[in-house]
């Protein structure tokens, strides 16, 4: 007998994912996603981004990581609220591991909430946690041909930061060319060229950032 | 990589519709994977397979279809096919484009007994 089911095989996260979101509405929480290769720049463009703005806006973080503790205790550095999630080996954070979270950390407490993903380039991209939006880290030596190669990613973002631009003189690799590759796969991406360690760009990535956070007077 | 948690999703789904149905015996299921989406179809039948081994699913076949990329522009209506993820417009060269198919991640039917 042939049963017809048409159902989406990760329908249990996106419920999860859209019980997250509702809740974030109903305390006006921006929620954001934020993704990369490990090493790209994550933590250091949160640790950069409160110092910026932690006087007009109040950040929390959820850390991401297989193992340890290395990223919570960084951001703890700089005063904000941080709770780490240790996936014990998943590629990614879902839904639920959010979810799982709220009990340690006072949303009420915040205006913009960043999930700071597991490092890698692919999973991460295929599960809702319950963000507004999902922005990327590409850094300038991972190389010009990651879009093409890992689409689902620059797919689903809306905001590109491309790190370590500081580099870029001592490589192969043009800026305008990560750009272009980007945009092929979505011209709809928001790009910034930014380097945590000099500051370079981070002053327009903060000032574009403020502006989405909910309730912002900009 | 994370095909493991693929296949126990959709095995969740599979139990869930047997219970539903009063069925026992699974024969196979099929399911449809988009070009866009981040799975490897032969990954998700080698984490699938290792999943029903031994359980009452066992012997249950995967059968997958991959989904081709497929797009519309939405400044000119054109519709195409994707192709190397370049998401602009054969037609108009305009990049608003939205995703017709090739995104699926989805269970479509299943043969019981």
């Amino acid at each position: 007998m042939k049963v017809t089911v048409v159902k989406n095989i990760l329908e249990a996260n996106e419920r999860i994912a859209a019980e997250n979101r509702k809740l974030f509405d109903q305390k006006g929480l921006t929620v954001i996603n934020l993704m990369s290769s490990p090493g790209a720049g994550k933590t250091s463009l949160l640790e950069r981004t409160i110092e910026i703005l932690r006087e007009e806006v109040r950040i929390g973080v959820i850390e991401g990581d297989i193992q340890s503790s290395k990223d919570a205790d960084r951001i703890a550095k700089k005063n904000v609220p941080v709770v780490q999630i240790n996936t014990d080996g998943a590629c990614h954070l879902d839904g639920n591991m959010i979810r799982a979270t709220f009990d340690d950390i006072n949303l009420d407490e915040l205006d913009l909430l960043v999930v700071e993903n597991v490092g890698n380039l692919v999973c991460p991209a295929e599960f809702k946690v319950g963000e507004d939006f999902k922005a990327m880290i590409l850094s300038v030596t991972e190389g010009e041909d990651k879009p093409a190669k890992y689409p689902l990613m620059f797919r689903e973002s809306s905001v590109l930061l491309i790190n370590k631009v500081d580099l870029l003189p001592y490589l192969d690799i043009k800026l305008e060319s990560i750009r272009e590759e980007a945009l092929k796969v979505n011209p709809n991406l928001i790009i910034f060229a930014v380097s945590c360690k000099t500051g370079d760009g981070m002053r327009e990535w903060c000032s574009w950032l403020k502006d989405q956070v909910k309730g912002s007077a900009s | 990589m994370h095909e493991m948690s693929i296949a126990q999703s959709l095995i969740d789904i599979i139990r869930d519709e047997m219970a539903k149905h009063h069925v026992s015996v699974l024969r196979s299921v099929k399911v449809k994977i988009g070009k866009l989406s981040a799975i490897v179809p032969d990954s998700l039948s080698f984490c699938f397979d290792i999943m029903v081994q031994g359980s009452d699913l066992d012997g249950a076949r995967l059968l997958i279809e991959v989904v081709p990329l497929e797009g519309r522009c939405k400044d000119c209506g054109h519709a195409f096919e994707v192709k190397e993820y370049v998401f602009v417009c054969p037609s108009c060269g305009g990049g608003n484009i939205e995703t017709l198919r090739g995104q699926d991640l989805s269970i479509v039917e299943m043969e019981v007994e």
